[in-house]
């Protein structure tokens, strides 16, 4: 069958299971526009093209399928490359596809030329420039098949005009859908491992029926593999605690009496703790982040590693483990479940060292360190923590969550109750201000049948607020709630803490821009919220609202900061926790 | 000829054998990865393999080994490199070439001549007063070489940068070919 380039790409969407895809045309990527009048696929049409970055990301996020993002060239690429760089340090796997000038007139510094495959090469998985338009079969395929498997990632595909304009006789080819045999073989150089090996894995398991301070330091390797069920499994069969990072929120259940929350800089100190004094950290899809580790020379200094990951260059990059496993996270859990009920005969708990003091120092830890905020009924303002407990619990249990990077992000990881995986949609690598509405928005259209909340500070608001008019317009009922403490917080933060308080370009204003009229006029319902007793009502509100985006303002104190607090730089054993608690160890 | 057997190389000089797909962008995203880190490539040879779809990269790097097997790693997620090895000088074989010319008066030629022969070297082009020469050898040897002639006066020089391939296993074959 002869097609053209522009038919055959909508095509191959198509048949990879494309449902929804997030974009907006321009001249270059007009031809590809056309045949999505007659296609069953979704296509939402944004206000910037960063927006249907983070939206395929979001997408990606709540449903695990990659999400799609088509725009055009030039600067709608450069517009994308943020998301594209998001979905790069998170691993999301994502496809997007830009327009390109037409062959002939690569390299001429043409209208809206720009080297997408140069600017995007080290913040992809992989991308590739189509030359030949018999080529654009084969090269979907392979961009869904690298994006979705091995350590998952964003692949960008850049086509230029002439091959998918059907007036231009380069676009013609003879239509054809390659089999997953020819993709694998297409692909030489791209063999992902995802068995571990099983001496290692037996190796880990010795090592944990040994262990007596152990820690499973659960990473976003595990939302991704789909290994949240085997995370349990495991946990609960050797009865070791879990900590799940920023990524992980969700991977194991909060109210899980095992669960520690989230380590890290802003982590709770049971966690943090937890880490810093085991004798084995069994590290699954997670990567020694700096902001996990803090200062990696007094990270951990204790404890043996167990480090399984599906990226081999992860394993030794920040701490080289003691016993290093190349695999699929959810395979390797499995094997080592296995390997453990063989080793121990069948009763790991038996096989296990005493292990009730470690325990017994973790509650300890847990009952004196807890999460602390005070929120006063005559207070002017409302404290963001809150904010929050409210919205957890007036929320649906599956409910989803989104939220953009500073203070109010730190905020929602520790106050969100994460009882069920995929249901935490954020900015972890990159730290994207202004991520959550565009991202919320797309978690929704992946899962409609969930409520949604983009949790969002007043500084990332104003990043990507436009895309509430996509909402409002393509009936995405979205909910946002703008901590608005007119600050950029997070760096207020730092500027009082590490800056003598010499507050330097970090006011924003309460009042300007005014959120609810802004709101309102695209089209959302938006309210204004300002004391303690007001707060509840309002999200019970926002919450029966279904038919369109509803934006909730919230005035919240700026002088709260987020605790507990590794300073950069230093060792977790700083821990500086509330100034209200007991500072531990030798931090003032 | 009884040259002295070539030293090893410097204990920050590291040979990576490099297989990857012969196509469009290949060499930018594999030098990308160097660059990225600040490391300096300090010579690279290109050319497709026996089977053409593949080419062979020789690259050498002055990189400590620890952060060099992190390049290593972030070099094999590259989608379009098949297979890299570290080749250590005393398991490989290794060749470069050179193209000098050199100032060599009608006084200054013969003795030019006699360092071209000692090193197997040929006479490429000449003129009056320059000549330009070429020899093909081991790298550390066309430092010799190179050497040898700067007193004379160099004007130009251009060397291909190191190929390499490992050692044939002298009792076996097929050893660790793609």
């Amino acid at each position: 069958m002869v097609t053209n380039g522009g038919s055959a790409l909508i095509k191959a969407l198509e048949l990879e299971g494309v449902e929804v895809m997030f974009g907006l045309p321009g001249g270059a990527i007009l031809p590809v526009y056309d045949p999505i009048i007659d296609s069953p696929i979704r296509h939402i049409l944004v206000r910037h093209e960063q927006g249907a970055g983070h939206m395929a990301e979001g997408f990606a996020h709540a449903t695990g399928r990659p999400g799609v993002a088509m725009v055009t060239s030039g600067p709608a690429a450069t517009n994308i490359v943020t998301p594209l760089c998001d979905a790069y340090m998170d691993s999301v796997p994502m496809v997007v596809i830009t327009g390109q000038v037409p062959t002939p007139a690569i390299g001429t510094d043409a209208f809206q030329e720009c080297d997408t495959v140069g600017i995007t090469r080290s913040v992809t998985k992989h991308n590739e420039l189509v030359t030949r338009a018999e080529d654009i079969p084969l090269v979907i395929r392979q961009a869904f098949h690298i994006a979705t498997t091995g350590r998952p990632g964003p692949v960008l595909v850049d086509i230029p005009k002439d091959i998918v304009d059907p007036a231009n006789p380069r676009s013609a080819l003879d239509w054809y859908w390659p089999t997953d045999a020819e993709v694998a073989s297409s692909l030489p150089g791209y063999k992902p491992t995802t068995k571990g090996h099983a001496k290692k894995i037996r190796d880990a398991a010795e090592l944990i029926l040994s262990a007596r301070r152990p820690i499973i330091y659960a990473g976003g390797g595990i939302l991704k593999a789909r290994a949240a069920e085997a995370l349990r499994e495991l946990a609960e069969l050797t009865d070791i605690s879990v900590v799940t990072t920023l990524m992980a929120r969700g991977a194991f259940p909060d109210d899980h009496p095992l669960c520690l929350g989230m380590p890290g800089m802003h982590g709770n100190y049971t966690a943090v703790t937890a880490m810093q004094e085991a004798d084995l950290l069994i590290a699954l899809g997670s990567r020694f982040d700096d902001r996990v580790t803090g200062k990696v020379d007094a990270f951990a200094p204790e404890a043996k590693v167990i480090h399984v990951d599906i990226d081999p260059a992860e394993l030794g990059k920040v701490r080289r483990p003691d016993v290093p496993i190349v695999g699929d996270c959810r395979l390797v859990i499995e094997e080592l479940v296995t390997a453990l009920r063989d080793l121990s005969g069948g009763d790991i708990a038996a096989a296990q060292p005493d292990r009730s003091t470690w325990r017994s120092t973790i509650s300890g830890w847990q009952e004196r360190y807890p999460l602390v905020y005070e929120q006063s009924a005559g207070d002017d303002l409302l404290k963001p923590q809150f904010v929050l407990e409210q919205l957890w619990e007036r929320a649906p249990e599956d409910c989803i969550v989104a939220s953009g990077v500073g203070q109010h992000q730190m905020w929602t990881s520790q106050y969100w109750r994460f009882n069920h995986p995929y249901t935490w949609v954020n900015s972890g690598g990159l730290g994207t201000m202004g991520f959550s509405v565009p991202a919320a928005i797309g978690a929704k259209v992946g899962r409609p049948d969930r409520m949604v909340w983009a949790v969002d500070g007043d500084g990332c608001f104003q990043m990507t607020a436009q895309e509430l008019v996509t909402a409002a317009t393509e009936r995405i009922p979205v909910k946002v709630a703008i901590l608005n403490n007119a600050y950029l917080g997070m760096v207020r933060q730092w500027q009082e803490m590490f800056y003598d308080e010499r507050y330097s370009e970090v006011y924003l204003s309460p009042d300007l821009p005014d959120y609810v009229k802004w709101s309102e006029a695209m089209g959302c319902v938006a309210l204004r919220v300002e004391s303690p007793e007001e707060v509840g009502p309002a999200i019970d509100k926002a919450n029966e609202i279904d038919d369109r985006p509803v934006v909730l303002e919230f005035r919240t104190d700026s002088n709260e900061k987020v605790f507990p607090m590794v300073p950069a730089g230093r060792s977790n054993s700083d821990i500086v926790v509330d100034p209200s608690q007991p500072q531990p160890g030798g931090a003032q | 000829m009884n040259l002295p057997p070539p030293p090893g190389p410097a204990p920050k000089h590291h040979v990576l054998s490099v297989l990857v797909e012969n196509r469009a962008g290949v060499l930018a995203r594999v030098a990308s990865l160097f660059a990225r880190r600040g490391y300096n490539i300090f010579s690279l040879a290109v050319a497709p393999t026996q089977d053409e779809r593949f080419s062979r990269l020789t690259v050498v790097v002055d990189v400590e080994s620890a952060p060099l097997e992190q390049v290593v790693k972030q070099l094999n997620k590259l989608i379009n490199v098949i297979k890299i090895s570290e080749l250590d000088p005393r398991d490989s074989v290794e060749r470069e070439l050179v193209l000098l010319t050199v100032r060599a008066n009608a006084e200054q030629r013969q003795q030019v001549l006699s360092l071209v022969e000692l090193f197997e070297g040929h006479v490429l082009d000449v003129s009056v007063d320059e000549l330009t020469v070429t020899a093909e050898e081991h790298p550390s040897r066309l430092d010799d070489f190179e050497e040898l002639l700067r007193p004379f006066g160099i004007v130009d020089i251009q060397r291909t940068g190191r190929v390499a391939l490992p050692k044939l296993e002298p009792g076996g074959v097929g050893s660790n070919r793609h």
